[in-house]
């Protein structure tokens, strides 16, 4: 599974950090969306399904 | 605003004499009969989404507007109309401006950020819970818990000084009280972006390790942001930072008290334990819970009703965080389901910003409160309680405890 994320959609929620930490940051400046991988980890796969449900935002898009 | 067709029910509607953490049943009951239904105002009538999978596609749809200056947005009262009408605050604005304001503040609520805030918070809680215990019992927990933790965290964190509190307590109270006047409202809220106008110029050369320095510096001196649109945010995040927190903290303490098997798993569970507890604890209360107002700029199609441009509409989002599509017994308080969907924080661009700050404050305040008071309980029954029905935060006036 690919993640892509939308900075400009963002509005620094860290919903996605909360779920995954291992997948999502937020940057320091101004709390907006990092992606640390864009390839989902083994295991995470439901956090990151969950995450892309949370984000307020609907920043976050995960490709088969 | 939608006029033809008669209106079945009024908001904000009226709880009944049922269980205090519930909504209203006339609310959640319109989750399986007309999902998207017609409601009568003060001054007219507005669209009412209840269901949770119809809020969260409206509210991040652009068709969607926060404007609070639109003739079609839904007050509440003519007191909010008055003060929202003059409000500059993010929280009134549509993306892009609305994303390009609260950008200047996301920084200092992330994630890490408010974690960082962690031990600076059990500082505080210890010692208001020192101080409760010295004085003894009884207690209200109100004034000598619940409402001075959020207060303390949130002054700290924007440099307002706390020995103010007293004046802006009372002048958040009267703008989010319904039944306040428009000059009422308009009074307290000037007076507050008063206050805060001359802090921020005092903090242009006096500045401190805070928000408002920050802002001050950043915004206020380099011409970015009048004097007028910093003192509006500061309120915003004051208000917005402290009632919401507080009535979490005591609403939720009088539920736990209710079913001391899950109190018990706070006080002694696992952080993770705690952080979900806290995740239902929003669901259940829901204590925003007047609905996320909007109006629409296009028509919309949804939930078999047409939406008119024009028309107000407004997320009960205490209805959603009882939907049974999403969450299984709603109506039960569960600490260990996934509660994560909760609407509690709303959603869309403009989703709660000081959501992760609250969520540090509870995930202390809960255990270490039930930690201190085993033997914690109410001083009067359930129902000699008096709950907040007409403010805009759901919660306790007071919560009278014994230990
Ligand atoms: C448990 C406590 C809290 C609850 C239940 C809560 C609830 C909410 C809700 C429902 C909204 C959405 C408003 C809308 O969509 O119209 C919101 C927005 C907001 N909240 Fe909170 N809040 C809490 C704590 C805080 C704290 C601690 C702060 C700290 C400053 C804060 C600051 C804000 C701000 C600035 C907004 C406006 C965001 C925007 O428009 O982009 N809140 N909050
Ligand atoms: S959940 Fe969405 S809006 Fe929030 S930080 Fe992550 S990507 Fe941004």
């Amino acid at each position: 599974m690919h993640i892509t994320v939308n900075e400009e959609k963002c509005c620094g929620a860290g919903q996605c950090v909360l779920l995954a930490p291992d997948v999502f940051d937020q940057r320091d400046e101004d709390g907006i969306v990092v992606l640390l991988t864009p390839r989902v980890p083994a295991g995470q796969e439901a956090a990151v399904h969950e995450a892309v449900a949370v984000c307020p935002a609907a920043a976050i898009e995960v490709r088969a | 605003m939608p006029q033809s067709s008669p209106t079945a029910l009024s908001w904000p509607a009226e709880r009944t004499a049922g269980c205090p953490f519930d909504p209203p049943p006339a609310v959640t009951g319109l989750l399986t009969t007309v999902p998207v239904q017609r409601v009568a105002l003060w001054d007219g009538t507005a669209w009412l989404v209840t269901r949770h999978a119809d809020q969260v596609a409206l509210l991040r749809d652009s068709r969607v507007s926060a404007d609070t200056s639109h003739p079609g947005y839904p007050a509440l009262s003519a007191g909010s109309r008055a003060m929202r009408a003059h409000s500059r605050s993010f929280i009134a604005m549509d993306d892009p401006e609305h994303a390009d304001r609260r950008r200047v503040y996301t920084a200092d609520f992330t994630v890490k950020r408010t974690r960082g805030l962690a031990p600076r918070v059990q500082s505080l809680i210890d010692d208001l819970l020192d101080a409760m215990e010295r004085k003894g019992p009884p207690a209200d927990l109100v004034a000598d818990f619940a409402l001075p933790l959020p207060s303390l965290v949130i002054c700290e964190l924007l440099g307002v000084p706390y020995t103010d509190h007293d004046f802006f307590q009372r002048a958040s109270a009267v703008i989010i009280d319904t039944r306040s006047t428009p000059e009422e409202a308009l009074e307290a809220s000037r007076r507050l972006i008063d206050y805060l106008g001359d802090l921020i110029e005092h903090k242009v050369d006096h500045p401190g390790d805070d928000l408002l320095s920050r802002v001050a510096a950043e915004q206020f001196a380099t011409g970015l942001s009048t004097r007028e649109q910093c003192a509006d945010e500061a309120r915003l995040l004051l208000i917005a930072g402290h009632e919401t927190t507080a009535n979490m903290i005591a609403l939720g303490t009088c539920a736990f008290l209710q079913h001391p098997e899950q109190l018990a798993a706070v006080r002694d569970g696992s952080p993770e334990r705690v952080e979900g507890a806290v995740e239902e604890m929003l669901r259940y209360l829901t204590v925003a819970h007047m609905g996320r107002r909007r109006v629409a700029l296009e028509d919309i199609e949804i939930g078999g009703v047409r939406i008119a441009a024009g028309d107000g509409i407004i997320f009960a989002n205490d209805a959603a965080n009882r939907d049974p599509e999403v969450f299984e017994h709603p109506e039960r308080l569960d600490i260990d389901r996934s509660a994560r969907r909760h609407m509690a924080f709303g959603s869309g661009p403009h989703q709660c910003l000081g959501q992760n700050l609250a969520r540090v404050e509870l995930q202390l305040a809960y255990p270490a409160l039930f930690r201190r008071f085993p033997g914690l309980r109410l001083d009067r029954p359930l129902d000699e309680i008096p709950f907040r029905t007409a403010m805009a935060v759901y919660g306790v006036h007071e919560l009278p405890v014994s230990w």
